[in-house]
């Protein structure tokens, strides 16, 4: 066996995606890539499918056309194994968090580390809280359970259990929906900053426009069943398509972007 | 990162001059590997006696936040207490993971469990939760007969397509069940009693032995339970999930009673249906016994089985019977409700609670029949 994560190929690709659920056709012939090393943003309106997308693009659904690839791999072709080693490049913020209830924070960071590797309590303890610390909670969240945080807390607490094994990708589900503007510039601050220092390739699901001016380096616009332009925001704000025109052209995005341009 | 068997094996070299220690770094540090080199790396460091650290990282293949946080255990001297430190050859990103490592502070220790002292404790809340638990449980009883009687008063409030609905969610769909129980139960009461009565020669009384036990006891208790494993645990459930997505809150606050809402109507439901279900039960268990009368080797026909039946078999073991089952429905109506209005944030308390519900429902149905059966008895019925 010669498997290899090879670092230089694209992260993520998708080729000819179809996703229907009985009749109801999601995604027909969808292409999107993902290089290594840039934040992307995913866009589209309430019900395009975004989350779907994300779901299919993560492996928790399969397609019913088209093929992923992930570092240049085929991933029908992968076993098992090559599977679960690919799975561990990959780091995943669910909305809500998606922390164990029953468990503390640590605990939660602690769950990847505890599958993945043979470390030592006390180490997969202290690299644990060292993740607490780089998602900006405050040391005594450690101890903490889930219902004692509040939301922002619950989303640094899940971005933090998502970096637990130092992935390649993050997938980032809606990470500033339900955080004070306060909390969602520090959060987007968070995300460019954690890119920098381990070099994380970042897809970002976000209704925030302000976090598409500030961290996104693409954006990906999912409309029509399939990513219509994945650009940089002035090419894709310069897009002839009725919905593009009218998501970027609102009171709320001239607003946020002069608000990223002083 | 890269997978396995493509791992440079991580060095280091510690040299001192004067109160600098350098620290040359080489190789991959990684998570993968950081768990063998940790061991060696603290002890030498604690060997030696310093105040500041400089960092050659420009050998560093693959470094991830583990590997930077092994560096960085030259930093720390004592909790709280750091060395200087500088990077002296080293790119961006490592840099830049090393001031993340680095700047790390830790939480509280976990909370060490002491084995005797804890089970103590645990006996004591357990002691002290079984006091509250009935106390909360008769507040909530009598909470519910005061907003039943309001509501009696003014019938218009109560929730009538709700409460049918739950009469075919709680009476309809488990009739099968309870129908194929109480055959079970009625069948094996009559072969036990006719192997029992035939060494007598008086297997006919077995007709007796089927009509007292299933109508009296075996049909009202069997329901009962039913009830609270199937529909007591299914209250809970659903109530504690509507309370863990705040819709108990919004109810409050549109101004929506959950007594009213909730609780009076599954109680009303329950107390149409158990009956019946007993009643179907009883059904179901003596024709049964009629049918091992018969076919079961001892020639009883059913003629002569119903004739018995009607011979020896007051009807007042009917009533016995039927009268339990009114308690046993708001029994097990209420201590579902009332766990599932009990249950906090998080799905672990859901669990316990749908557990606790269930054992509560079931304990509480034997120990009102137990009563009952001593209450019978005393007054000669």
């Amino acid at each position: 066996m010669d498997f290899k994560i090879d670092k230089t190929q694209p992260p993520m690709e998708a080729r000819g995606i179809l996703t229907q659920f009985g009749a109801h056709v999601v995604h027909e012939n969808l292409n999107f890539r993902i290089e290594s090393g840039e934040i992307v943003g995913l866009v589209g309106g309430s019900g395009s499918g975004k989350s779907v997308l994300m779901n299919t693009l993560l492996g928790l659904k399969e397609p019913e056309g088209g093929v992923i690839r992930y570092f240049g791999h085929n991933r029908r072709e992968l076993s098992p194994e090559q599977r679960s080693e690919v799975n561990n490049e990959i780091g995943v913020l669910f909305q809500g968090g998606a922390l164990f209830s029953s468990m503390t924070v640590r605990e939660n960071i602690m769950v990847p580390l505890r599958e993945h590797s043979d470390l030592p309590d006390k180490l997969m303890r202290e690299l644990a809280d060292m993740k607490i610390h780089m998602v900006g909670l405050p040391a005594k969240a450690a101890t903490l359970y889930p219902s004692d945080l509040s939301g922002g807390m619950k989303k640094r607490a899940g971005l933090a259990r998502s970096l637990a094994l130092d992935p390649e990708i993050l997938f980032l589900d809606e990470p500033t929906a339900g955080l004070d503007p306060v909390g969602a510039n520090a959060f987007d601050e968070l995300i460019l900053g954690l890119r920098d220092a381990m070099n994380l390739t970042v897809l970002l699901i976000t209704h925030d426009l302000d976090t598409l001016y500030t961290t996104c380096d693409r954006v990906a616009v999912l409309v029509d069943k399939h990513i219509a332009i994945a650009d940089s925001l002035p090419k894709v704000q310069a897009y002839e398509h009725p919905w593009v025109q009218e998501y970027f052209g609102g009171p709320r995005s001239r607003a946020a972007l002069t608000a990223g341009k002083t | 990162m890269s997978s396995n068997r493509n791992i440079t094996p991580a060095h280091f070299e510690l040299s001192q001059s004067g109160r600098t220690v350098t620290f040359r770094a080489s190789g991959d540090w990684t998570l993968k590997n950081v768990g063998e080199i940790d061991p060696v790396l603290t002890r030498e460091l604690d060997a030696l006696d310093y105040d500041n650290v400089q960092y050659d990282l420009a050998n560093v293949g693959e470094l991830d936040t583990a590997g930077a946080f092994m560096f960085a255990r030259a930093v720390r001297k004592g909790p709280g207490d750091r060395h200087k430190w500088k990077v002296l050859k080293g790119d961006k990103g490592q840099r830049t993971l090393m001031q993340a490592a680095a700047d790390a502070v830790w939480g509280e220790p976990p909370i060490e469990t002491r084995q005797w002292y804890d089970s103590l404790t645990r006996i004591g809340t357990a002691t002290e939760r079984f006091f509250i638990e009935l106390i909360e449980t008769v507040a909530f009883v009598g909470k519910f007969f005061v907003v039943l009687f309001k509501m009696l008063l003014r019938p218009s409030t109560i929730r009538w397509k709700s409460v049918v609905a739950l009469i075919e969610e709680i009476g309809l769909n488990a009739a099968p069940i309870v129908m194929t129980l109480s055959f079970f139960i009625g069948a094996v009461i009559a072969y036990l009693g006719a192997n029992l009565l035939s060494t007598f020669g008086a297997s006919v009384f077995m007709v007796d032995l089927v009509g007292v036990s299933v109508l009296r006891e075996l049909a009202p208790i069997i329901t009962a339970i039913l009830i609270a494993g199937r529909s007591d645990s299914a209250f809970t459930a659903q109530i504690g999930a509507m309370k863990m997505r705040q819709e108990i809150d919004a109810m409050t606050v549109i101004g929506l009673d959950t007594f009213e809402v909730l609780v009076v109507p599954r109680a009303l439901a329950c107390l149409v249906s158990v009956p019946i279900l007993t009643f179907l039960g009883m059904l179901s268990g003596i024709f049964a016994g009629m049918l091992i009368a018969w076919l079961g080797g001892l020639g009883i026909s059913p003629i002569l089985f119903f004739a018995r039946l009607n011979e020896v078999v007051d009807v007042k073991h009917f009533w016995v019977g039927l009268v339990k089952t009114p308690f046993f429905a708001i029994i097990v109506a209420l201590i579902g409700c009332r766990q599932g209005l009990a249950v906090t944030g998080s799905v672990e308390s859901l669990g316990s609670r749908t557990t606790t519900s269930v054992v509560q429902a079931i304990f509480a149905v034997i120990a009102v029949d137990a009563v009952f059966a001593i209450l019978f008895y005393q007054m000669g019925i």
